[in-house]
């Protein structure tokens, strides 16, 4: 292997001629294919099934998962991906079953879906579910959608208008804009709550005009809202509605029904909260949950029970419903269903012990929180959610380190950094989640090596100006990616 | 507590170093009213009677291991290689969250990139994202970017012949914008009446390549008109087709959107699939999503980034192209992977096997009495049946009698086409279900005879 390159791409490692896995050959009399349809040439890999399996192998060990080392990503809730859900997921009258099959051939599916509905709901506290969405953000969108649409349908137009506090995550303005919405941005106060004096002179400014409210709680700074009550009062009381992002559910689940404390609709993100993998990216699962106002504006179709079982040993019979009003189909055929698989066997695993998830995560967030606030900068010094943020800079004691610095720094002793730059209005942020299924001695080894890097940090600054130094590549170009743009690979000429 | 590792010492320890006695007094904040609910949910179950209860209701499922499928219309029954799933399950791909610290994921980074260059090549284009949900959401967001590109003109033309599903999806997106989508209503236009619909106020031409039929056509002509207009050309198509046929790009196209389940994804019941997105070099700076790029890190080695970060949510917030965040990363790694070991022959011969063994069984369904296949165009791996008896009963038949999955009723999309099943043929299909089908679809009308003289 060359120096200058870790792995060569498939297309570098390419010979003409060279097969790889191999297809039968026809069992049927063949047909010409007219040559007119034909295309000139298809410049694809020509690779040994071996070396393929080298290849993936090789670049899965470029990678840092959750299942080689801790990963305590803010607001991403990277806990531990349990293996039973990979292997439910893939049984065959799951993972092989067509999306258009008739009713009477998916009950086992439908049954699926319709359980994990009433048990989403359960924890939210809301009876309504679409889990069509596939990511959060997707969720987010069918909530917004929904909203503009309840407003539209009672006659009242004018209402674009959505408030979004200034620590959102990046999703909740851009998914007001994808919604033709417009956003109405929010400050934070000096204890990282929503400005509440603010949100009254914008409600006051703008009530008839105000479609609702997003806000995530916990806040993306880790912070429970102490005035959420007063919050959605302000905005119920000049016509609004009040959404709840979900992202961080790892810190409520359990210990508040977002529906009791009067929000109207709410997404899930299944890949962080119920413990579906994050698969580099995605797949992710993002169900949508409303009150009965919100209910007729659903993404549908819904599984619904379309005829009840005649008694105990029976079972009711599932079936699709579209709601009446609905926003419409966000997905082809029915969301991201292997998901909704691991999602169920999560919750099943737990049951009424869900409320456990949330108090370890919190448990876990606040002792990393005060075994580090005396060392970092901790800009809202009081009890966390399931994550918090920390400052990583000391101007006047380690003047030019970075957040970026102590996070590459932290991948040389095999740690995942943490969420850095954001939330945008803490500067030099670091946001640290270490979820619940993180041990003690976990957490020990990390705040361990925190305390070091903080030190590095004064005596030997430029061990974390050049971090990482054990990486795979060491930090890479972005402006060069950004202005040399090399999307693809160039054609590999012959040698 | 499955996954929690804590012990009473751990935990109590723990309480103290934060100076507290209890958990619940973490959570003081939470207003003390609506503080620690009942949670009416199933009593807790070790992972031996959750996956026991999960095989149980499997089996009320019928699946593709079991009955012969010939059901498509956007998601299909194909071949995986077994090496796909295994690597699959490398959980240093799995248990990753997206490549946002590229030094520790330069394995997605590559494999999203030779993502990228596949399906680039595959549609002939010059650049590709690195996933949308699905080709329903791909296409919807393809609409965003034409209005980015296009700004003054508010009108899609959309063709009658894109899945029924992507084209709903499409209106739920754009409801609340000023977009006008015409062309597919009442499901007739062909492309020559398509043409006639694009002026100058047209930002964008939507076809489907095959289209949902299944037929291939040629898409020479509303690419010139398109052009001719200023207005964008945008195909949906099917990267196993594509294999074999002449790429959308080579006719012009803008935008090429698709969905990617066919590479090596189950058909799971709907998803999680992968959507791609494809485009000229010119429009990269409006895409949606995640784009991955070629680098060097600072000792000069080639690295792997996501980059034109700007356009997206976390940095431009309302301004963003999309708010999409999450995409379907591991199953563009799954594509990647299926379309490596299949390579090029392996590409190409299941396009052709699709061909072959489609034209097969069309041909043998048309010899039956009362049925006809719809051979106007040329397709591939589908095509249009008409039957003597409604599609729902016909399925019934082929369920309950051979165990065969019947194909995609057409009415339900498009009223004038009664009777009309869509069906599916793939390298999955072999000569002898080709046969079972045939012989199922013949016995509908002897049966309907049977029964009639029974009742005389």
């Amino acid at each position: 292997m060359s120096n200058s390159r870790l792995e060569p791409l498939i297309f570098e490692i390419s010979r003409p001629g060279r097969q790889g896995v191999r297809m039968p050959a026809p069992d049927v009399p063949t047909t010409e294919i007219p040559a007119t349809l034909r295309r000139d040439n298809l410049d694809f890999p020509e690779v040994a099934e071996i070396d393929v399996v080298r290849h993936f192998v090789r670049l899965s060990q470029l990678n840092h998962g959750i299942d080689i080392g801790f990963y305590p990503l803010g607001s991403c809730t990277m806990k531990y991906n349990p293996k039973v859900n990979e292997a439910v997921a893939r049984l065959p009258g799951y993972a092989a079953v067509h999306p258009l099959q008739g009713e009477g051939t998916t009950q086992g599916a439908l049954a699926l879906m319709y359980m994990l509905q009433t048990w989403l709901g359960e924890v939210a506290g809301f009876e309504h579910v679409s889990i069509q969405p596939a990511a959060g953000a997707h969720g987010e969108f069918a909530g917004i959608l929904m909203i503009r649409k309840y407003h539209l349908d009672r006659g009242d137009e004018k209402r674009t208008k959505i408030l979004v506090p200034d620590s959102a995550h990046g999703t909740n303005p851009a998914t007001t804009s994808m919604a033709g919405l417009e956003v109405i941005e929010l400050p934070s106060d000096e204890k990282g709550d929503v400005d509440l004096d603010a949100l009254r002179k914008a409600c006051e400014e703008h009530k008839d005009t105000i479609a609702g409210m997003m806000i995530t709680v916990p806040s993306t700074l880790g912070v429970f809202e102490e005035h959420i009550l007063e919050i959605v009062e302000a905005v119920h009381n000049v016509g609004g509605l009040m959404y709840m992002d979900g992202a961080n559910l790892n810190a409520v689940m359990g210990v508040i029904k977002p529906a009791e404390l009067g929000f109207d609709v709410m997404h899930y993100n299944l890949h962080k909260t119920f413990s579906t993998p994050h698969g580099g990216g995605g797949p992710g699962s993002g169900p949508v949950l409303c009150n009965e106002k919100l209910a007729p504006f659903l993404p549908g179709p819904i599984v619904a029970i379309v005829e009840e079982a005649v008694d105990e040993d029976d079972a009711p019979l599932y079936g699709w419903e579209m709601p009446e009003k609905s926003i419409g189909r966000l997905k082809a055929f029915h969301g991201n269903f292997g998901m909704h698989v691991r999602a169920y066997a999560y919750i099943a695993t737990y049951g009424t012990d869900l409320a456990e998830v949330t108090r370890y995560a919190v448990l876990n967030a606040n002792y990393v929180r005060v075994k580090l606030k005396d060392h970092y900068h901790a800009p809202f010094d009081r009890m966390c959610g399931h994550e918090f943020v920390l400052e990583g800079h000391w101007p006047e004691k380690a003047p030019g380190i970075h957040a970026l610095d102590i996070s590459k720094r932290l991948m040389d002793y095999g740690i995942h950094p943490p969420t850095n730059y954001f939330p945008l209005i803490v500067p030099e942020a670091l946001l640290i989640e270490p979820t619940e299924t993180e041990s003690k001695e976990t957490l020990d080894e990390f705040v361990e090596i925190m305390l070091k890097i903080a030190e590095e940090a004064q005596t030997n600054p430029d061990l974390l100006h050049d971090a990482p130094h054990t990486t795979p590549v060491r930090r890479v170009d972005e402006v060069k990616a950004a202005k040399e743009l090399v999307l693809c690979c160039r054609p590999i000429l012959p040698e | 507590m499955s996954y929690i590792p804590h012990t009473d010492a751990d935990r109590e320890a723990m309480l103290k170093a934060i100076g507290v006695d209890s958990i619940e007094a973490l959570f003081d904040a939470v207003p003390e009213t609506h503080r620690f609910p009942k949670l009416d949910l199933p009593t807790p179950r070790s992972e031996l009677e959750v996956s026991t209860e999960l095989e149980a209701l499997s089996m009320f499922n019928i699946s593709a291991k079991e009955y012969a499928v010939f059901l498509g219309a956007g998601a299909y029954n194909h071949f995986s290689p077994a090496a796909v799933n295994q690597l699959l399950l490398r959980s240093e791909f799995y248990t990753a969250y997206t490549p946002y610290q590229p030094e520790v994921s330069q394995g997605t980074l590559q494999a999203i990139f030779e993502f990228q260059t596949m399906i680039s090549r595959l549609v002939g284009m010059e650049a590709a994202n690195a996933s949308h949900y699905d080709g329903a959401t791909a296409l919807a967001e393809a609409v965003t970017m034409a209005g980015a590109i296009q700004r003054g003109r508010n009108k899609v033309v959309l063709s009658p012949g894109i899945h029924p599903q992507y084209r709903e999806v499409v209106r739920t997106y754009h409801q609340n914008r000023p977009i006008k989508f015409s062309g597919d209503r009442g499901g007739k236009a062909t492309l020559l009446d398509l043409i006639d619909m694009i002026d100058d106020n047209t930002m964008m031409v939507v076809v489907q390549y095959p289209n949902f039929f299944g037929q291939i056509e040629d898409l020479t002509e509303i690419a010139k008109a398109a052009q001719s207009h200023k207005a964008l050309l945008c195909v949906v198509t099917d990267p196993v087709a594509c294999a074999i046929l002449k790429p959308p790009g080579a006719f012009g196209a803008d935008i090429v959107v698709g969905e990617g389940q066919s590479l090596g994804i189950p058909m799971s019941f709907g998803g999680p699939y992968l959507g791609f997105f494809a485009t000229l070099e010119k429009h990269v700076r409006k895409i949606a999503g995640r784009v991955i790029g070629e680098t060097l890190d600072i000792d000069g080695k080639r690295a792997y980034t996501m980059t034109l970060r700007p356009r997206e949510q976390d940095i431009r917030r309302e301004k963003a192209t999309s708010n999409i965040c999450t995409n379907q990363g591991l199953m563009s790694l799954a594509a990647c992977m299926h379309m490596s070991f299949l390579g090029k022959q392996g590409m190409q011969r299941v396009a052709e096997l699709c061909w072959h063994k489609s034209h097969y069984a069309a041909d043998e369904i048309d010899k039956l009495e009362g049925y006809s296949v719809d051979k106007g165009q040329p397709f591939i791996k589908e095509f249009v049946v008409t039957c003597p008896k409604p599609v729902a009963e016909t399925n019934e038949h082929l369920l309950h009698h051979y165990g065969i999955i019947g194909g995609y009723d057409l009415s339900q999309d498009y009223p004038d086409r009664q009777n009309q099943m869509l069906l599916c043929v793939t390298e999955m299909n072999t000569r002898e279900e080709i046969d079972m089908l045939v012989e199922a679809l013949r016995t509908v009308n002897e049966e309907k005879h049977i029964h009639v003289e029974l009742k005389a």
